[in-house]
């Protein structure tokens, strides 16, 4: 098989896959938070526990009208659910479920994840502008301010195992874990995965960091004029961003597919990591209240990023000194 | 319509941006519209529009009889609907100098109560929705808080029938009596209650998002809040030892021992203080009522044989209560017949929600949703 029809096959299964995994992630995510809630949850759609249910919604929101405000613009608006999700499918491409298991294993994996997540805000700031509604327009303002804010701290994050490793292809970054994942690395690991963890919630616009959407103030933020398959691309662009933030988090401190057992337990582990991330990420959502825009930018330029810059440094003091990794 | 006044601060030079937020409105807790004019994030300016639920309630009470219009009365608070009936049946009792039985006065403050535990309840729910979003954390206390709003429903159904509009206060009495096995029932419901405020106190207050968010925000005077004339948790959370079950006692709360809570900083947080520190008194009166209560008749006027049997002298009288949103009255003219000549109500989240264009102003969009909420405002009691 050529390289480029190998390369093609992959990126179809992953996209499908990535597809798949996004409508059924909805469905852990509304069974784990009915239970936070002493709920149910889905129930009735698909035997036992809703299994159908995310199947039903998306048949459901293939059949709705599709409405377009008179007054929007109109190419920019309905271009923007397409701009969205693109990013947001992109970073799977980088992603090796296992050793050479994946679409494209770069060696600046970590920079295309990062490079390309940052991008959805394009997407996200068409959709505001163009829907040509006051809420809309405000919650892309917002989108705006807080992932330029938060795309640093992220970044400055996700660059401690790169430092550790010395590399930033992803393969590499998992294999420099197989004596201790970074997540364990003495008080570094765990500031940065905890630092990694709050950027990602700002960056994928979780509470408490969704003033976005803020659905008690700005309706439903930037797609409140959006209906049918566009709200539904959307949604599925904003889970697959979680999704792929859940892997990378998986990959960069918790040791990707490294796990007791044999080698095709990998992608299972791996899967089962990036699932913990997402169900921690699920499980702040529904325990806090969402706080202010102006409180949202405090936190980012006060706190996370002076201290992501320091935590960086020290990594780098660190390696100098003989550390693990190290080009 | 009523157009409140419009309170605008300085012009900061930036381009100015009008938004509608209503009448339909997520963050509604009825149909209620404010105009607001934002610079950036910041909110400049608020014109509130109330009216969209206006049901021409005391011109209807004007055309019922006094046996037919407590059921109505509930409709006024919707959420409280036990205040409001005995707001009513207060009145009427004052005009017509109706004796009401030991008993029934007992009865009357143990549903009182336990409807301001209700109440709050809902509230609670509501407001840490208003700053969590449907989908966010809020929904998650709101879940909570609706689960013991509907054991005291329970409750409730078990002594009227009914679940949100009761009918339970007559003139002269009260028009059930309890069942049978409800006094251990009710016990039960109200120690559980009680262990879960506990919960959410340990659940809100530990939580720094919901400090940043509370405190600080939606800040009213002591000034401020005698001027404007608030009622309730509001004039209690700006510093202001104002409840009227301690300054006028009606329906025997003279007997019961319960603190009046105040806090001093006035802004969201302190009114969460007052409200659930009421919890707390709310349930101890409960408590109180149960191991006291008289036994005796429950009405001074049985049986009702028309709805024209009430009639009351000449004359006109106000009584006000303490329902949970502050102080409900109604204002009564009575010529002899058996409906009121003229009847006016005063509502406490009417008086509470003219206070919003002062304190909005300087605040972020965010925290219109989360001052609104503190407020507590019941649409069917502001316009009536």
């Amino acid at each position: 098989m050529t390289p480029i029809a190998y390369h093609a096959l992959a990126a179809f299964i992953v996209l499908n896959a990535v597809i798949l995994m996004v409508t059924y992630v909805t469905l852990l995510e509304r069974k784990f938070t009915a239970r936070m809630q002493s709920r149910i949850g889905p129930y009735y759609v698909g035997w036992p526990h809703g299994w159908l249910q995310p199947i039903a919604d998306a048949l459901k929101l293939m059949m709705k009208e599709d409405i377009v405000p008179t007054r929007a613009d109109r190419w920019v608006y309905n271009l923007a659910p397409i701009a969205f999700l693109i990013p947001c499918v992109l970073i799977f491409a980088t992603i090796p479920f296992a050793p050479g298991l994946g679409v494209a294993d770069l060696n600046i994996g970590v920079l295309f994840f990062l490079a390309v997540s940052a991008l959805e805000i394009v997407g996200l700031f068409m959709g505001g502008w163009g829907s040509n509604n006051k809420y809309a327009l405000l919650s892309a303002m917002r989108a705006v301010n807080q992932i330029i804010s938060y795309d640093l701290p992220f970044v400055f994050a996700a660059l401690v195992p790169v430092l550790l490793t010395g590399s930033m292809r992803m393969s590499t970054i998992v294999d420099a874990q197989q004596g201790l994942w970074f997540v364990a690395y003495p008080v570094i690991g765990q500031l940065a995965f905890l630092a990694f963890l709050v950027a990602t919630l700002a960056a994928e616009n979780r509470v408490p960091f969704d003033i976005l959407e803020a659905e008690s103030e700005l309706v439903a933020g930037f797609r409140v004029e959006y209906s049918g398959m566009k709200f539904a691309l959307i949604q599925l662009g904003e889970y697959a961003h979680m999704l792929g933030a859940s892997f990378l988090g998986a990959l960069l401190f918790l040791g990707g597919w490294l796990g007791p057992g044999p080698a095709w337990l990998g992608p299972v582990w791996f899967i089962v990591k990036a699932m913990l991330v997402f169900l921690v990420v699920t499980w702040v959502r529904w325990s806090f209240v969402r706080i202010r825009v102006d409180q949202i930018l405090a936190v980012s330029w006060k706190l996370l990023l002076p201290a992501t810059i320091v935590l960086l440094l020290v990594t780098g003091l660190v390696v100098a000194l003989g550390g693990p990794g190290g080009a | 319509m009523a157009q409140q006044q419009v309170v605008e601060l300085g012009y900061g030079g930036n381009e100015r941006l009008m938004m509608n937020m209503g009448p339909q409105h997520p963050s509604a807790h009825g149909v209620f519209r404010m105009i607001l004019t934002l610079e950036g994030e910041a909110v400049v300016a608020v014109e509130a529009v109330i009216g969209y639920l206006h049901r021409c309630h005391e011109k209807l009470g004007e055309t019922l009889t006094y046996v037919q219009y407590p059921s109505i009365a509930s409709k006024t608070d919707y959420v409280a609907a036990m205040t409001a009936e005995l707001a009513y049946v207060s009145a009427v009792e004052q005009v017509g100098k109706v004796e009401v039985p030991k008993r029934a006065q007992y009865l009357r403050v143990l549903v009182a109560e336990l409807q301001r535990i209700a109440s709050h309840c809902l509230w609670l729910g509501t407001w840490c929705m208003d700053m969590g979003g449907a989908l966010g954390g809020g929904a998650t206390v709101f879940l909570y808080a609706f689960r013991e709003r509907e054991m005291i429903l329970d409750l409730f159904e078990a002594l009227t029938g009914a679940r949100l509009l009761y009918g339970f206060h007559q003139v002269g009495g009260t028009r059930y009596d309890l069942p049978a096995g409800w006094d251990a029932r009710c016990r039960e419901t109200i120690a559980f209650v009680e262990r879960r405020i506990d919960e959410y106190e340990a659940m809100l207050q530990g939580n720094a998002f919901f400090l940043v968010r509370t405190q600080g925000v939606g800040t009213i005077s002591r000034e401020l809040a005698q001027e404007v004339g608030v009622v309730g948790p509001l004039i209690r959370g700006s510093g202001v030892n104002y409840d009227v079950r301690r300054a006028k006692p009606y329906s025997s709360y003279e007997d019961f021992d319960f603190a009046v809570p105040v806090e001093t900083a006035g802004d969201c947080y302190a009114r969460y203080r007052v409200r659930m520190t009421e919890f707390r008194e709310s349930i101890k009166i409960v408590r109180q009522v149960l191991d006291g209560l008289p036994e005796g008749p429950i009405s001074s006027r049985p049986g009702v044989k028309s709805v024209g049997q009430v009639r009351v002298a000449k004359g006109e009288g106000y009584a006000p209560i303490e329902g949970p949103r502050g102080e409900v009255g109604c204002y009564l003219v009575s010529d002899g017949g058996p409906k009121p000549y003229r009847l006016k109500w005063r509502g406490a989240s009417f008086t509470n929600l003219s206070i919003l264009p002062h304190i909005l102003p300087g605040h972020k969009v965010a925290d219109v949703v989360a001052i609104m909420g503190s407020v507590d405002p019941v649409f069917g009691e502001v316009d009536r």
